[in-house]
């Protein structure tokens, strides 16, 4: 089955990038709702191995994909001067790789420095403590001067593609679908389905909580920094409470740890307030009332289906 | 692990599904309208200014074209709503811009939120003019991004000399909304050219906008035992802040910036708010020709509502992009902008215009009172 998942990741990797080198013939409106689809796609399927497979309700994501953005786009700014003329496509890929993944990283970090201590905590107390690091990293941001404070960060290069959009979130699904589905990643689904039962079988609850809690950080600081290159722009109300939110609402609305529901939930709300831009100002009202309907005909999540909930 | 390829698949349909939209060809043929877009935040916690400023631009669109329109050409104003949310504006104008094919852009009030609209319009060389947005950085985008209002140094500047001259305070308290660039800013320019004056700041103070309670700075405030108090934050904060200065007994002046404007600031602080200044745009019971009709029109327009400085630089905003493409002859983006660089003395609702060479607007700055509910008319302060 290893093969077979990694013949198409290859694939999804491959038609990211052919459908990339010709993306500079479509409308940029479109293509940069398409990005967008993508980062989403990120946020949620990453959101949904903390939230879902493992169980622990976190509402600090957009605070890790801010660390993830602003370090990304803080590195892409130092290196750019530098570069005598205009680099290559390879190198200024190599630079943008280089710079995400060190977003990414430190996004790890905060989450490990979050996660130690606070994992030990359950259900609404942890909620509410990651809710507050995500507050403490946008008044941090806010204040900092060196990354243009309250007024943002402008100027960043445009260096997300689709290839990069989509690609990534093929890595994204591939990574987290093969962990969930590895005999460690079993340990999750115990976490999440009984925390004494499981530490009764010998699992480390509070090591299996850090860990998703980590990755999950890995990747959302990834879609940060592939966020703050498709924008252009930073600015600490990006990455407020209400980005968290919407956030959880996809993967709640996917269904708690189903990552196909999850990403269709990914791009239908993203797609959902674009094609909604005709009623104006009803956009948003009729946005709410179809996700309330949504909940109401489907409170196990949009599409559940492909594997059932393991155990 | 069977249903995978489910799932990679569904990536990749997302994707093909995101691009069906082609770019449809055609020229711009001469019985067509002008396509202008314009982004403003209808809904959500600015919307106050949103909707002002979006009315006067509706406003110059509509008497523009029953005087025919410019190039013998009509108008057609696209607007969107950015729900006064970051990450919107940059989504929103490259609709405009690539979707609907507008030929320039006007919008946003919101200094942040112009800045992440920006670099797209730089990018695709297509003029952006912005009503509203006051902090320096806005233009320093690129050579197509052009205001038409003057910049936070400006009324920093005009605050503390009125402060000094006028109020003839000697000791000032700052208090700052640390969450916006926009009260950073009046406030580090307010301070320089108070002390400048020879006048002393008695206290910094910092709150976050959308807090509630002010009580524990207020009670700073009072204790350092000011002449008055600068206050540049938006209308809900400041509002509040009258509110809780009153009870804490702190009797001196409150002043402020553009950001006091709103209706909201009479109807939530009620009397707390009475005789405090601050200064704007545009007051609309200035005795300008040019500013009566506006007012007459607006209140004809939209049912007896009188204009604020929101709406006067909306109107101005497309009053002098409609200028440059008829100076143009063209609405070619670059031409555009070269004629809009070149806009001089321009006489518009909100004052004699001329857009310098960081494409910033020189004009003059107006002060008001609050009297009896209502934001009366005290002085013309000219750069």
């Amino acid at each position: 089955m290893h093969t077979r998942a990694k013949r198409f990741l290859i694939l999804a990797i491959l038609v990211a990038a052919g459908v990339s080198a010709v993306s500079a013939y479509f409308n940029r409106y479109y293509l940069g709702v398409a990005i967008d689809v993508g980062i989403n796609i990120i946020l949620a399927v990453s959101l949904n191995l903390i939230n879902g497979h493992t169980g622990q309700f976190s509402l600090g994501h957009a605070g890790f994909m801010a660390v993830g953005g602003y370090t990304a786009a803080a590195i892409t700014l130092a290196i750019t001067p530098h570069l005598s003329g205009s680099p290559s496509v390879v190198l200024s890929g190599l630079l943008f790789a280089g710079s995400l993944l060190a977003g990414g990283l430190l996004a790890a970090i905060a989450g490990l420095a979050v996660g130690i201590p606070t994992l030990r905590l359950r259900g609404d107390y942890l909620a509410i403590v990651t809710l507050g690091f995500g507050e403490i990293i946008r008044v941090v941001l806010q204040n900092m001067e060196c990354v243009g404070a309250a007024s943002g960060l402008s100027g960043i290069p445009e260096r997300t593609t689709l290839f990069w959009s989509f690609g990534l979130a093929a890595v994204t699904v591939y990574v987290i679908g093969c962990l969930v589905n590895s005999t460690y990643g079993r340990g999750f689904i115990a976490v999440h389905d009984d925390e004494v039962a499981a530490s009764a079988s010998g699992i480390n609850p509070t090591r299996y909580k850090v860990t998703a809690f980590v990755i999950g950080a890995f990747f959302a600081g990834l879609a940060g920094g592939l966020f703050a290159h498709h924008k252009l722009f930073l600015s600490p109300t990006n990455f407020d409470f209400m980005k968290s939110i919407d956030i959880v609402v996809m993967v709640i609305l996917g269904g708690m740890g189903r990552t196909g529901g999850v990403i269709v939930a990914a791009i239908i709300l993203t797609l959902l307030p674009e094609f909604l831009r005709p009623f104006a100002e009803y956009r948003m009202i009729i946005y709410a009332l179809l996700i309330i309907l949504l909940m109401i005909a489907r409170p196990q999540g949009l599409f559940s289906f492909g594997r059932t909930k393991a155990a | 692990m069977k249903h995978w390829h489910g799932w990679i698949s569904l990536i990749v349909l997302a994707g093909v599904a995101g691009l069906t939209g082609c770019k449809p060809s055609g020229g711009s043929d001469a019985d067509n309208p002008i396509k202008i877009g314009e982004y403003a935040s209808l809904s959500g916690k600015e919307a106050n200014f949103g909707i002002s400023s979006h009315e006067g631009t509706l406003l110059a669109m509509e008497s523009l074209n029953n005087a025919g329109g410019v190039l013998g050409r009509k108008f057609q104003l696209i607007t969107e709503d950015d729900l006064s949310k970051a990450g919107e504006p940059a989504t929103v104008v490259n609709k405009l811009v690539s979707k609907d094919n507008v030929v320039a852009v006007l919008g946003e009030v919101a200094s942040s939120r112009s800045l992440e609209a920006a670099p797209i319009c730089q990018q695709n060389q297509i003029p952006m003019i912005s009503p509203s947005s006051t902090n320096p950085k806005v233009t320093e985008t690129g050579d197509y991004i052009f205001r038409v209002c003057f910049i936070d140094p400006f009324q920093g500047t005009v605050m503390a000399n009125f402060s000094y001259n006028t109020l003839k305070a000697r000791k000032v308290a700052v208090f700052t909304d640390v969450k916006s660039d926009y009260s950073k800013g009046l406030a580090k320019y307010f301070k320089e050219s108070f002390v400048k004056l020879g006048g002393q700041i008695t206290a910094e103070l910092d709150f976050n906008g959308g807090d509630k309670d002010f009580k524990a700075q207020l009670t700073a405030i009072k204790a350092s035992n000011p002449d008055a108090v600068f206050v540049p934050g938006y209308y809900t904060d400041v509002a509040l802040i009258c509110i809780q200065a009153k009870q804490l007994g702190i009797n001196v002046p409150l002043t402020g910036g553009d950001g006091w404007e709103g209706e909201d600031l009479v109807k939530i602080g009620q009397d707390a708010v009475e005789g405090n200044y601050f200064s704007t745009h545009y007051a609309p019971d200035v005795a300008t020709t040019n500013s009566q009709k506006f007012v007459a029109d607006y209140q004809k327009r939209f049912n007896g509502k009188t204009p604020d400085a929101m709406a006067a630089l909306g109107y101005d905003s497309a009053m002098i992009l409609a200028d440059a493409i008829k100076r143009a002859g063209t609405t070619d983006g670059p031409k555009v902008r070269a004629a809009l660089a070149a806009t001089k003395n321009f006489d518009g609702v909100t004052g004699i215009t001329t857009i310098n060479e960081q494409r910033d607007a020189t004009k003059p700055a107006v002060i008001l009172q609050v009297t009896k509910g209502k934001f009366k008319y005290l002085e013309t302060v000219n750069p």
